[in-house]
């Protein structure tokens, strides 16, 4: 039988604001355990929780950004539940009123498929402690250093049908909140995490099989593998006629498995009910005319200008509007030497090859748009090659601040040569040194013209301007 | 709602409450009795009454995104009836 899998997602993003969402302890990652807390965070009794004005900013352009309505009046509801990460016992979310609701996310996945994935709601809560377990005691130590850190939680609907899509959707929710500046949505950081809901159903069904939820999936090959992992054993357990149990999995990325966890962690029942610390919220029109007239110009809009505007390709415009950091880049370097095609050669060329070949982050990029400009200028003047230039592209990208574009090339002699009568004694030399290669071509085997080529360029150290010597090699030829 | 010892022990579970059986019946009693009299509220007509989602009508109490110091470990981790010089300590909560 073929088989169809149903998702839905749930992401926990963590707002990027300078304090917690209802003290002001610093929000900082890291940081000795339990030195960014207080008796609100800690849950001491008698304290009171106020909101930070950022954190409603944050979610409610998260909300905006993602199509939703925004609710007018919102307010905050407590989840019970007892688990040392959370010190109060509690949680506080929101259950009845959450602040956004019914929006969605245009995708296209790496496969060029078009999808529209709808939002059921978004929620602002407090992100919980973290817990160290002993190694050999019974003993568990919890650090609340990251409890009370804001977050918004997307729930999705069961709209996902690929992990192609789900990672579509993860990219996008990145790439948005980025331009807003709300979050950084660093998976391996925890900053974004994503609980899969997931069912099988047989292909065609309408009605929805039983799901488990996976959580603990922390980068986005996790996520791949874990959506492949619970779909298949989703698959074998009913077709043997066995029954999915509706519960919380936990992934092992070592292991490459699901696990149920323990029933009474699995005991869900929160007793919710309005949270009487926190007055309610009301957002007002002006405010939210104010943040929708302030939204930056997300990726998509990008793709299309940089087409009209730069004639750069839509494939290439993608990738780079796909990272605020490289768009930033892009943008501010072309504003510079208004050479569009160059700086989207030399990020297509090396910049990504960085990324992908040696984990250089987009986020982690230091290079200062100045500095490019002044290397597109320099290869667009033709005064080093292109295959020079990676080596000074290279240098530059990885250098520090004191790297100097016209000093490195002058230092390692890397101006180019239009020097005809240099190349020319160079051509001369290559073909007294190789013989047999004249008598080769001189018998009509023209394709040791490239070698030739070659040879002349290695002689001169790469420097030799490639047009002219291929003209002086023609030339050389055709006297012999 | 009434509270039988089903709920009782429930409600313990939830709550990672050891109850033995005395105290448990103890506080079947107990609860019995506290939600008995709040039944009065059941008496009252709120047909057509909003619900109340804060005793006073105030709204947007918010404050600046502004760090300011934590307080001092030793003064966080001082109540813990059990802890080490970082850490709060509770039973393993992890097979």
């Amino acid at each position: 039988m073929e088989w169809e899998i149903v998702m839905g997602l749930e992401v926990h993003v963590e707002l990027a604001t300078k304090t917690k969402i209802f003290c002001s302890c610093t929000t900082e990652f890291g940081g000795a355990p339990n030195t960014h807390c207080c008796p609100v965070c800690t849950g001491m009794p008698g304290t009171l929780p106020v909101l930070n004005k950022k954190v409603l900013e944050y979610a409610v352009k998260a909300g905006l950004a993602l199509n939703c309505d925004i609710t007018r009046y919102n307010k905050f509801d407590r989840k019970n539940y007892f688990y040392p990460d959370l010190p109060k016992a509690y949680q506080i979310s929101q259950l009845y009123l959450p602040f956004a609701r019914d929006g969605h996310v245009d995708l296209i996945t790496r496969s060029g498929k078009e999808k529209t994935v709808r939002i059921h709601e978004i929620h602002m809560e407090e992100d919980a402690g973290k817990l160290i377990h002993s190694a050999f005691g019974d003993a568990t130590f919890p650090d609340y250093n990251r409890c009370g850190v804001p977050l918004i939680e997307i729930v999705s609907e069961p709209d996902f049908r690929t992990s192609e899509e789900v990672i579509a959707y993860l990219e996008k929710l990145k790439t948005t909140f980025e331009y807003l500046g709300i979050s950084d949505c660093k998976m391996q950081e925890g900053s974004m995490r994503a609980d899969v809901n997931l069912s099988v159903r047989p292909k065609g069904s309408e009605e929805f099989g039983t799901r488990t939820e996976m959580k603990n999936i922390n980068s986005f090959k996790a996520i791949e593998r874990a959506i492949a992992f619970e779909s298949a054993r989703q698959i074998e357990a009913i077709e043997k006629g066995e029954k999915i149990v509706q519960e919380t999995r936990r992934w092992d990325d070592n292991k490459g498995k699901t696990f149920a966890m323990r029933s009474k962690e699995n005991a869900q029942d929160y007793r919710y009910f309005p949270e009487p610390d926190i007055p309610p919220i009301s957002i007002e029109e002006s405010t939210i005319a104010e943040y929708t007239a302030a939204m930056p110009e997300f990726a998509g809009e990008k793709v299309v200008r940089y087409g009209e505007e730069f004639g750069i390709a839509k494939a290439d415009a993608e990738i780079i509007a796909g990272s605020k950091y490289l768009a930033k880049l892009f943008e501010e370097t072309v504003a510079i030497c208004n050479n569009p095609k160059e700086v989207r050669y030399w990020i297509m060329m090396q910049i990504m090859y960085f990324m992908n070949e040696r984990g250089v982050a987009p986020e982690d990029i230091k290079l200062d748009p100045k500095k490019f400009a002044q290397f597109v200028n320099i290869v667009a003047a033709d005064r080093i090659n292109k295959q020079t230039g990676k080596t000074v592209f290279e240098a530059m990208f990885f250098g520090d601040d004191s790297f100097d574009v016209e000093a490195y090339i002058k230092e390692n002699g890397l101006e180019q040569v239009d020097d005809s009568e240099a190349i020319r004694e160079a051509v001369k030399a290559i073909f007294a040194l190789n013989p047999a290669t004249v008598e080769q071509y001189k018998a009509g085997q023209t394709k040791v013209v490239g070698f030739f080529v070659g040879q002349v360029m290695r002689e001169m150290r790469g420097k030799a301007k490639p047009d002219t010597v291929n003209k002086v090699v023609a030339e050389e030829l055709s006297k012999l | 709602m009434l509270i039988t010892k089903e709920l009782v022990e429930y409600v313990a579970e939830l709550s990672r409450i050891k109850l033995d059986e005395q105290s448990a019946e103890k506080m079947e009693k107990e609860l019995g009795a506290i939600v008995e009299y709040m039944e009065v509220l059941n008496k009252l007509d709120t047909d057509g009454v909003e619900p109340l989602s804060h005793v006073f009508n105030i709204t947007n109490v918010m404050r600046e995104d502004e760090v300011k110091e934590s307080y001092d470990r030793a003064d966080i981790l001082k109540n813990a009836p059990e802890r080490t010089d970082e850490t709060f300590v509770v039973p393993k909560t992890v097979e």
